[in-house]
C-alpha cells in the first residue's frame, strides 16, 4: 500500500486489521465519538488486507489505550493488533487477546437477570471462546449474543 | 465477601469425591456439580429415605437454622426443603413471599443476603430473577441452595428427578427417557436433559417445533456424548420409552388460544396412548400439573409423579446434611 491514504503519526497508536465495518463501534469504545477530541483522529475503512480481504484501521495521536478499551476492542474484533508509535517508530506491537473472565465491559443481554437490577456487582462473564467471542454470564448462565451492542 | 466459601462454576471432580469439600459450599447450578458428586447426593438421599418418611427419627440437625428465603411462591419446593430441615432435627425461619417483598422494598439482594446469613446457617433462594442465586452465594458465608432462580436453575429438582429415574429403574446409564411438552422455555428441562446425558440417558426430545430444546443446549447433551432424537409426535416414540418426562406448556407461550388447544390436547398423556407403552414404563412430571396428565393415569402402574415429590425430601436431606457438614458415616 503505497498510496497510503493517511499521512504517518508521529506518537500515539493504530490499531489495525480490525474486523470490517467495526471501526466506527471501535471509535466508540476509545471515546472519540463524542466532543472530547483532543486529537487526530484517523479512520480508514474497507482497506484491502492480506489476511483477511478486508480490513478497518483507526490512528489515533498522542493517545495509548487502557486494559479496558483494548479487552472492549478483542470483543467486537478478536484479530486487531495495536501498535504504539513513538516518534513515528512501531514502539510495541501486540494483538488483542480476551482474558479467560470479563468484567464490568459488557452488560448481560438477559433484560431479567439480576446483574441488571441495581445490585452491587459488575456484570461478570467467563469467555468461552476468544475467536468469535462467546461470553457466557456467570450469573444467569446464559450466553450474550449481539455483544457490541452491550459493551458498557 | 465470601472468601472462605466456594461459589463458582465447575468444582474439580476429584475435590468433590471428598465429601468434606461440600461443607460450606452452595448449590447454585447443576452444572457446578460433577457427576461423582450428585451420585454421593444420590446414595445418601437413598439412605434418608426412612428418615422422610418419618419411620426412623435423627436429631443430627439439631440448634441448626435454615431461611426459606422466598420472593415467589413455591409451596412445593418450600415446604420440602422445610420438611428436610425438620425430619434432621433443625428449625426452619420462613422468610416468604408476601412477607419478603415488604422486608425486600427497596433493599438490594445481596444487602437481604447479608441481614439473613447472620440469622440462618443455610439458605434456601427463591427468586424471580435469573443470577440471582449465584449473586447470594457470592455475598453469603453461609451455603445458599438455589431453590429456582427465574426461568434459570433449580438444581435439587434436577437431582430428585435423576434420584427417582435411579430408584424406580436401577439405574440411569442406557434409559430411554422421553422428554415432552414445553422443552424451549423451561430452563430445568434444560439442565435436566443436560444430568441425563452426563448420566448416560438417551433422549427423546418430544415438542411442537416452536417449543423444541434449544439448540446450544442440545450442543451440550451432544458434548457429553449423546444423540438426542428429536420427534414432534409422542405416538412415534411411546413405545421405546423406559422414561416419560411430562412438562406443562403454557397458555402465554401462544398467541392464538386455539393453536395452544391443539398442541396441548396432542401431548396429554391419558390411558390410550399408553396402550403402546411398555409394561414397565414410568411418569413423571414436576408437578403442578394443569391437564398435561390425565386423572386416570394416577392409579396405573405408569405413574411416578407422587413418589417424585416425596424424593425431593430425602435429597433435600441429604444436601442439608453435605452443606452443614456433618458426618454422615455416623449415626444413621
Ligand atoms: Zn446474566
Amino acid at each position: 500500500m503505497k498510496d497510503f491514504r493517511v499521512t504517518p503519526i508521529r506518537n500515539g497508536t493504530v490499531i489495525d486489521h480490525i474486523e470490517c465495518g467495526m471501526a466506527l463501534k471501535v471509535l466508540r469504545i476509545i471515546g472519540v465519538d463524542g466532543e472530547k477530541i483532543h486529537s487526530t483522529v484517523s479512520v480508514l475503512m474497507h482497506v484491502p488486507s492480506k489476511k483477511a480481504g478486508w480490513k478497518d484501521v483507526v490512528k489515533v495521536e498522542d493517545r495509548e489505550l487502557d486494559p479496558s478499551e483494548v479487552d472492549k476492542i478483542a470483543l467486537i474484533s478478536p484479530r486487531a493488533t495495536i501498535n504504539i508509535i513513538r516518534d513515528f517508530n512501531v514502539a510495541e506491537k501486540y494483538k488483542v487477546r480476551l482474558p479467560d473472565v470479563v468484567r464490568g465491559i459488557v452488560r448481560c443481554g438477559n433484560p431479567n437477570c439480576i446483574t441488571n437490577l441495581s445490585e452491587p456487582v459488575e456484570p461478570e462473564f467467563v469467555v468461552e471462546c476468544k475467536d468469535p467471542p462467546i461470553l457466557r454470564c456467570i450469573y444467569c448462565d446464559r450466553i450474550l449474543e449481539n455483544i457490541s451492542d452491550h459493551i458498557i | 465477601m465470601a472468601t472462605s466459601k466456594r461459589s463458582y462454576r465447575h468444582f474439580d471432580n476429584s475435590e468433590m469425591r471428598n465429601m468434606s469439600t461440600f461443607r460450606n459450599s452452595d448449590i447454585v447450578s447443576i452444572r457446578d456439580l460433577s457427576k461423582e458428586s450428585i451420585e454421593q447426593i444420590m446414595d445418601l438421599a437413598e439412605r434418608m429415605i426412612p428418615y422422610a418418611r418419618g419411620e426412623k427419627k435423627t436429631r443430627v440437625l439439631e440448634g441448626r437454622i435454615l431461611a426459606n428465603l422466598f420472593f415467589e411462591p413455591s409451596t412445593r419446593t418450600r415446604l420440602s426443603f422445610e420438611s428436610a430441615m425438620v425430619r434432621l432435627g433443625g428449625e426452619v425461619l420462613d422468610v416468604s413471599y408476601p412477607l419478603m417483598t415488604s422486608v425486600a422494598k427497596g433493599e438490594t439482594l445481596a444487602d437481604t443476603i447479608r441481614m439473613v446469613e447472620s440469622y440462618a446457617d443455610v439458605i434456601v433462594l427463591r427468586h424471580p430473577h435469573e443470577g440471582a442465586a449465584r449473586l447470594a452465594a457470592h455475598f453469603s458465608t453461609k451455603p445458599v441452595i438455589n431453590g429456582g432462580d427465574g426461568a434459570g436453575q433449580h438444581p435439587t429438582q434436577t437431582i430428585l428427578d435423576l434420584f427417582t429415574i435411579r430408584r424406580e429403574k436401577g439405574k440411569i446409564e442406557g434409559m430411554n427417557v422421553v422428554m415432552v411438552g414445553d422443552l424451549k422455555y423451561g430452563r430445568t428441562a434444560h439442565s435436566l436433559a443436560e444430568a441425563l446425558a452426563l448420566f448416560g440417558a438417551h433422549l427423546w426430545l418430544v415438542a411442537p417445533q416452536n417449543l423444541q430444546m434449544p439448540k446450544e443446549t442440545i450442543k451440550e447433551v451432544e458434548r457429553l456424548g449423546q444423540k438426542p432424537k428429536l420427534a414432534s409426535k409422542l405416538e412415534e416414540v411411546i413405545a421405546e420409552a423406559d422414561v416419560l418426562y411430562v412438562t406443562r406448556i403454557q397458555r402465554e407461550r401462544f398467541p392464538d388460544p386455539s393453536e395452544y388447544l391443539k398442541v396441548a390436547g396432542s401431548y396429554r398423556i391419558d390411558k390410550s396412548i399408553l396402550r403402546e407403552a411398555k409394561k414397565d414404563l414410568i411418569i413423571m412430571h414436576p408437578l403442578p400439573r394443569v391437564d398435561e396428565i390425565a386423572p386416570e393415569v394416577d392409579n396405573t402402574p405408569h405413574a411416578r409423579y407422587f413418589q417424585q415429590a416425596f424424593n425431593g425430601v430425602p435429597v433435600r436431606m441429604a444436601i442439608l446434611l453435605l452443606l452443614l457438614g456433618v458426618d454422615v458415616n455416623e449415626g444413621f
